[in-house]
């Protein structure tokens, strides 16, 4: 075979890797629960495609023919394994399927029930997201470790381990029903929105973690709200991560330096993703059905309305910031609502809500330092200023926000 | 559970100690130890005078063997330990990010051995 042929060939096996990876993993364990097995067969089916498809080309349905090669790997494997006891379960499940996978590329699309498994409360939350990355993107351990600040070992210690108990504790694969639906889909977007890993407070520092991931995350969030269309906290997810995404050019000088929101040059916003972050917010809000995305979207639009009317509505968003504290009282929206209250109504207004969060909670969080060193300065006291600016310093993990911190304190 | 933190210097981030008081460096480290201490997590610690204050020894054969230098000829060289009284290693990977070593050089992370030094103690 001619070497553009195999080239070929391996761009196909990448291709379909790329964007069936989660689709294939889903509906391989849907039935035998097994999401390891399933990861495993695929990467078998994948390996022997390596072989076959430059030898004998490129089949007309790939997506088929790796699910049929998967599946005869999930077999092979369940027949051998030691310890019958165990398998057993998966022996008959695999049974009780269909003996072959139908030969179009309309084989059902489980991922949305792989999603809603991911997150199950009988799995660690602190694991939910790296294991969607994984079993839905593909991703593999070592770069979910990095952006997650884990060792590589520990992480790929803790996505087995969250494998296995998905397996022998019985979690189905099913959407979950009307009535626990809200909760459960909130540990999706949660899980969704942790892999996008901005924090709220473009005030004056951003946790950095996570940030490669960003789209992943949004890959993933356009998939679930294909999967869920016009579910209303969906779009406001996919809206606020889209408003985020469109700042990002904006958000740093042409020297790295860090540039706050409140001083970022508008015209580098990019109006496409606005726009498109507009048209979700909008129709999630004609379902009548607030939550905490949509007003975290609903917040970013506001700052996003600078673009054009060259101000920002401060009092909008501190309008937005109270409802979103009766769903959500988070550390962060408690933060954001000071920075939002000391800009609309004074710096006073705005310590006065810091100072009601205990201090125990915040020895560890930066962002409440940096709003809280900011109000101070406006105050003109400069010597608590100074303190807290040295708090968010020693917080910060980016050295372009300790180096615009510096600046500021000077 | 305590943990080292072993910070690993760049040639330039030792060279950095001899500069003034708006150095940015030592700006950084002094409020990450502002931090760390404010979080009650801060054991202990010693920043190390430059690489080539080192001596190393050892012995071969009943021989002593004394070398100019430090142990390892690297680029990055041992700057510094702080010790941090942390629940978790996740923990002691969030602070070891924080520290301004980390994006100048390298920082290692190693749970002390309170076992070893029981049985060294006695």
């Amino acid at each position: 075979m001619s070497e553009s042929g195999e080239e070929s060939a391996h761009r196909e096996i990448e291709r379909v890797a790329r964007e069936s990876y989660g689709r294939m993993v889903a509906y391989l364990c849907s039935h035998t629960r097994d999401v390891a097995s399933a990861e495993d067969a695929l990467s078998n089916a994948l390996v022997s495609a390596l072989s076959a498809w430059p030898r004998d080309g490129v089949p007309q349905n790939p997506e088929a023919w790796l699910l049929t090669a998967a599946r005869h790997s999930l077999i092979d494997h369940v027949r051998h394994q030691q310890v019958a006891e165990a398998s057993e379960p998966t022996l008959l499940l695999l049974r009780g399927e269909p003996r072959e996978v139908p030969l179009s590329p309309e084989f059902p699309d489980e991922r949305l029930k792989l999603l809603f498994v991911c997150t199950h409360p009988a799995v660690d939350p602190a694991i939910h997201t790296p294991l969607m990355l994984q079993t839905v993107l593909g991703l593999d351990a070592v770069r979910i470790a990095h952006a997650f600040l884990i060792s590589p070992t520990t992480m790929g210690q803790r996505l087995v381990r969250a494998k296995v108990k998905i397996r022998d504790a019985g979690i189905q694969f099913e959407v979950p029903q009307e009535r626990e639906l809200p909760q459960r889909l909130d540990a999706v977007l949660e899980a969704i929105y942790a892999a996008f890993g901005i924090g709220w407070d473009d005030m004056a520092g951003v946790d950095q973690r996570g940030r490669d991931l960003t789209e992943e995350a949004e890959w993933l969030a356009r998939v679930l709200l294909q999967l869920m269309p016009g579910e209303a906290e969906v779009l406001g997810l996919l809206a606020l991560m889209l408003h985020c995404e469109a700042r990002r050019a904006a958000r740093r000088g042409p020297d790295g330096r860090y540039i706050p929101l409140s001083e970022q040059d508008t015209q580098q916003w990019s109006l496409p993703l606005i726009e498109e972050a507009e048209r979700y917010l909008a129709e999630a809000s004609k379902q009548g059905r607030p939550g905490r995305f949509q007003l975290e979207a609903a917040i970013q639009s506001v700052h996003a309305e600078r673009a054009r009317s060259g101000r920002t509505e401060w009092v909008a968003i501190t309008m937005f910031y109270e409802q979103l504290l009766r769903l959500s009282p988070t550390l962060g929206t408690r933060t954001g609502y000071a920075a939002a209250a000391g800009e609309a109504v004074g710096p006073e207004a705005g310590l006065a809500v810091l100072d009601g969060i205990e201090l125990e909670a915040v020895s560890n969080y930066q962002p409440y330092w940096a709003v809280r060193a900011h109000l101070l300065q406006r105050l003109g006291k400069a010597a608590e200023a100074a303190d807290a600016f040295d708090r968010a310093i020693g917080l910060a993990e980016d050295p372009a926000v300790r180096q615009f911190l510096f600046q500021r304190r000077a | 559970m305590q943990f080292a933190l072993l910070i690993f210097e760049s040639p330039e981030a030792f060279a950095a100690r001899n500069a003034d008081e708006t150095d940015p460096y030592l700006g950084a480290w002094r409020a990450y130890h502002k931090a760390i201490v404010e979080a009650g997590i801060f054991v202990g610690g010693n920043p190390l005078q430059p690489p080539e204050t080192g001596t190393t020894v050892r012995l071969k054969e009943g021989k002593r063997h004394v070398q100019d230098g430090p142990f390892a000829d690297t680029k990055e060289q041992l700057g510094g330990f702080t010790i941090l009284e942390l629940p978790s290693l996740d923990a002691a990977l969030e602070w070891a990010a924080r520290c301004p070593a980390a994006s100048h050089g390298a920082v290692e992370v190693r749970p002390v051995s309170p076992e070893y030094l029981r049985r060294v103690t006695g």
